[in-house]
């Protein structure tokens, strides 16, 4: 209840903390279906482009599967979505009210990515049986390029409340002279979007992957579970290592353009040079740290190369206009596991190379297997982290150093929000349970047909699937109840 | 100038969305009144089938409509979304439950998940749309200003419920034309003439709501009431008219194509008669278009955006729609997920490449 207490300051509109819980909410939740929408059909196209290029119908099927994953992931990412732009307007009206002209146009190009996006996994997903291969595949191609038009537009908003840029403020405050150039390119877009664009990658990969290495480690080792865990893996083991240089090179634009943030990232009060850098730790509201592990100069040396180096601290802007110690604390813990996450996953993409590169085999150490089955995980708590420093470390302002949250909020009743907070906890645990359960099922159905082929046994005729009813394998798929 | 430019955009787009997205949810409203799991099984079928590959893009018109809403009138949005609060709010959960319960139904095979996912599913189908209606009901009658707070008062009145029963109707009498079509297309005769029925059927409720709802404005709404009976407003009430009775017309006769591009011609006419009687209003009559303008370089912009939209996105809509309705999408069957099973369907052929 105290940190609760403490999120806020004391003067902030009593429907400020729903409306951020629900905002930080609904975000997190879309945001764990946002890795695979945007680089699932890249690696899926990869598979299929091996499966006709080699003629491997092990390759095709794995295709094929992960694009019917691919449909009920789609659509539970598309409503999520939905709601967040619903929820720009319902939870903060007056960030939309001045600012929307200056940085709304992002999510126009957002809107020619999703369009584009729903109509090419459309013809993706359903093209498999009538289109011709070549014709299918070909169309699938622009896939990835959408989706990466669609975290540009998303990710040009978010840099602009990071580092706003392209307007002038008139007499009474509001933009004037805008230019959408400016405002779409700040500062902070070039570093958070190419981060961004790795991280989705190499989560995707590491998520999929994960699926085969726990397949593996159960004995499941044919060129099945090889190939459904080679092709993803490679893919994130060479996304790692360049995640981890953009990640240091997005810190060292943090430190430069959002000097305060930078300071709670690293949990510094005074403004100093030879600063050391802690491990966790936490911040107490009169600038003492206690816990983590301190490692001398090392914050000064990573952010400008020199122990020599200044670094802002916290105590050097007014207590009003920075995030408050309970926030940097949030903030440090969510950065420093991010990186601890990403230094490890490197360890474990070089042991994967370095196997490779000596024996031309994957790794046999059951503790490579264990670590790549939880790969994926720590990759969506990295993601999860990156935004929680992103966004707590903005503190009190939802446009940087323009615009504070409790200005933006709505005026709606606090009592209306946490009621509406909780019917869309509800509806968010009912839809991701489902959205769970019926992926698990999926592999269920698709081992035991896998199985049953395996044994020689026959399965049903294809004609008893089509042309009317629920499937014909209704019967056959209630019968399977443990995985 | 480029103000009016955009706001004829999200006009467009409006209407494109209740058109799209229109037929998608009169699906569901067909799902809803189905009938029980047997007797309700094949046209539960043919809308699981028709609305697959289509359901997504109808609605990301909803995000365009959002988009130019508050980069090119930021007054606007903020001031509906204000007031609108809980009407807007409920219309977000249930498209959440919409689309996860259509998603999940079709990949979920036991009867009882199918039942409870087809549930949610038609349930919001209804409740959205009706939502969404009251809202635009009640920016029509002018009950919301800017500095409005959210309150009861602003959806529900006569013109809010006037338009939210219109856009049950409508969406039902869209689905119902399109899934007729559809059943054409899936070889099932029986299923054309079941919708052929409720088509006529709901383009008679929604023709009666029609004229209510324009009595209701007369008092209700006096200057969307003028502006419905004046000039260009008037002309596409007329227009409305005029393709209701070649709907119907076309209905009574052997099933075409030609009572798709009529049906659209009804709800197309109808919305734009609609935003027509508002100008040059946004919020009739408390904000005009040149009030609620962004930036103009913003706007300057948002022509771009738009222009662009039609040269890469219009075509790849076209298509998606194309090779919909020329039977070229179906969904992957289980046999096609299995080991061998793809190598009797052609997905698996090698052609070259
Ligand atoms: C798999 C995911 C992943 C991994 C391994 C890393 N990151 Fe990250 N990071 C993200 C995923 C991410 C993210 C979720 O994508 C963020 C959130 C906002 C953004 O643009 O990217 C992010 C943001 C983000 C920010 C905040 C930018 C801002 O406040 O505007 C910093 C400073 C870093 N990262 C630094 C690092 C460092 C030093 C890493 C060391 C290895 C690292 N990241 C690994
Ligand atoms: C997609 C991943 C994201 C996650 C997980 C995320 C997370 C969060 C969190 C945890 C908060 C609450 C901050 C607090 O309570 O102190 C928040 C607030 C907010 N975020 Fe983000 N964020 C994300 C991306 C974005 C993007 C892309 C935008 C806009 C373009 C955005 C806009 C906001 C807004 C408007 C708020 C409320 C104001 C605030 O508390 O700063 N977020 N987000
Ligand atoms: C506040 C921030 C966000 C908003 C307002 C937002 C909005 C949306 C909307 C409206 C949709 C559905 C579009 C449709 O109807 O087709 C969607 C889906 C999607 N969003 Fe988000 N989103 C946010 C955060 C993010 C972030 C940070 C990313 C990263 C690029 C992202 C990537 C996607 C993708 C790829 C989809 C397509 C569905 C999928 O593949 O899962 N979103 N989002």
């Amino acid at each position: 209840m105290h940190t609760m207490f403490q999120l806020l300051a004391a003067d902030a509109p009593a429907q400020l903390l729903p409306a951020r819980q629900l905002m930080a909410f609904t975000l997190a939740s879309h945001i764990i279906l946002v890795p695979l929408g945007v680089a699932l059909p890249f690696i899926t196209l990869l598979m299929h482009y091996r499966g006709i290029r080699r003629d491997d119908p092990t390759a095709l099927l794995l295709a094929r599967r992960w694009s019917a994953v691919m449909a009920v992931q789609f659509a539970v990412g598309v409503v999520t979505g939905t709601v967040l732009s619903f929820e720009f307007g319902l939870l903060w009206p007056g960030l939309m009210g001045k600012w929307g002209d200056v940085f709304g146009i992002g999510f126009g190009v957002e809107a020619w990515a999703f369009f584009l996006e729903a109509v090419l996994i459309a013809i993706y997903l359903y093209g498999w049986r009538r289109l011709k291969p070549r014709t299918h595949f070909l169309l699938g191609l622009p896939l990835p390029a959408a989706a990466l038009m669609g975290a540009f537009g998303i990710l040009a908003a978010n840099s602009w409340m990071n580092t706003p840029r392209g307007f002038t403020l008139d007499s009474a405050g509001n933009p004037v002279d805008v230019n959408i150039w400016k405002a779409v390119f700040t500062p902070m877009f070039g570093p958070q979007y190419w981060h961004f664009v790795v991280a989705m990658v190499l989560t995707a990969g590491y998520v999929v992957a994960g699926v085969y290495a726990v397949g593996w480690l159960r004995g499941r080792r044919d060129h099945y579970h090889r190939l459904g865990f080679t092709v993803p893996f490679t893919v994130a083991a060479v996304a790692t290592p360049i995640q981890l240089f953009l990640g240091d090179s997005i810190a060292r634009q943090v430190f430069h353009k959002q000097p305060v943030k930078f300071a709670a990232l690293e949990i510094v009060w005074e403004t100093d040079t030879h600063v050391p850098e802690y491990l966790f730790g936490r911040l107490h509201p009169d600038g003492t740290v206690s816990g983590g592990i301190k490692v001398p100069q090392l914050d000064s040396i990573l952010a400008g190369f020199s122990p020599d180096t200044k670094v802002i601290g916290l105590s050097s802007v007014p207590e009003s206009d920075r995030p408050n110690a309970t926030q940097a604390t949030i903030a440090h813990w969510a950065f420093d596991l991010m990186a601890v996450i990403g230094s490890v996953l490197v360890l474990l993409a070089l042991w994967y190379a370095l196997v490779w590169w000596r024996r031309r085999r994957l790794p046999e150490s059951k503790w490579f297997w264990r670590s790549a089955a939880c790969a994926g995980v720590a990759s969506v708590v990295a993601v999860e982290c990156g935004w929680v420093a992103t966004e707590v470390g903005r503190q009190p302002w939802i446009v940087y150093q323009n615009m504070r949250v409790a200005e933006a909020v709505t005026a709606t009743r606090s009592t209306t929000l946490w009621i509406m907070f909780g019917l869309v906890i509800v509806v968010y645990v009912f839809v991701f349970g489902a959205f769970l359960a019926v992926l698990l099922k999926m592999r269920t159905r698709w081992r035991l047909a896998d199985a049953q082929e395996g044994a020689g046994r026959p399965v049903e005729p294809p004609e008893a699937d089509t042309p009317y009813g629920p499937r014909s394998s209704v019967a056959s798929a209630s019968r399977d109840g443990s995985p | 100038m480029t103000a009016d430019v955009i706001a004829f955009v999200l006009l467009l787009a409006v209407t494109a969305y209740t058109c799209a997205g229109g037929t998608d949810y009169g699906a569901g409203f067909w799902d809803l009144t189905a009938g029980g799991t047997e007797r309700g099984k094949r046209p539960r079928w043919l809308i699981d089938h028709a609305m697959a590959p289509v359901w997504e893009v109808n609605n990301v018109w909803l995000i365009f409509i959002f988009v130019i809403m508050w980069t090119g009138f930021p007054v606007f949005f903020q001031t509906v979304f204000s007031a609108m609060w809980v009407p807007l709010a409920l219309a977000a959960v249930g498209m959440v439950l919409r689309g996860a319960g259509f998603a999940f139904r079709k990949a979920s095979q036991r009867i009882a998940g199918r039942r409870l996912f087809g549930t949610l599913f038609a349930v919001s189908s209804l409740l959205t749309p009706f939502f969404l209606g009251a809202a635009v009901g009640g920016i029509a009658s002018g009950r919301v200003a800017l500095g409005t707070e959210a309150s009861a008062k602003a959806w529900s009145n006569p013109t809010s419920l006037m338009f939210g029963l219109l856009a049950i109707a409508t969406t039902a009498f869209l689905g119902a034309v399109f899934l007729s079509g559809d059943a054409r297309r899936f070889d099932a005769p029986d299923l054309v003439d079941h919708f052929r029925g409720r088509a006529l059927a709901s383009l008679a409720v929604v023709a009666v709501l029609a004229v209510v709802a324009l009595f209701v404005t007369r008092t209700d709404a006096p200057h969307i009431w003028h502006g419905l009976t004046h000039g260009v407003g008037l002309g596409f009430v007329l227009l409305a008219a005029a393709a209701t009775f070649a709907t119907a017309w076309l209905l009574l006769r052997p099933p075409g194509t030609w009572v798709r591009v009529t049906a659209v011609g009804v709800v197309a006419a109808a919305v734009l008669a609609w935003g027509m009687a508002q100008r040059p209003y946004l919020i009739p009559t408390s904000l005009t278009v040149a009030d609620a303008a962004g930036a103009p370089s913003t706007l300057t912009w948002l022509v771009f955006v738009t222009l662009v939209s039609l040269v890469i996105v219009a075509p790849a809509v076209f298509l998606l729609y194309w090779l919909d309705t020329h039977g070229e999408l179906e969904s992957l069957t289980d046999t096609d997920l299995r080991r061998r099973g793809g190598a009797a369907g052609p997905g698996e052929g090698a052609d070259g490449a």
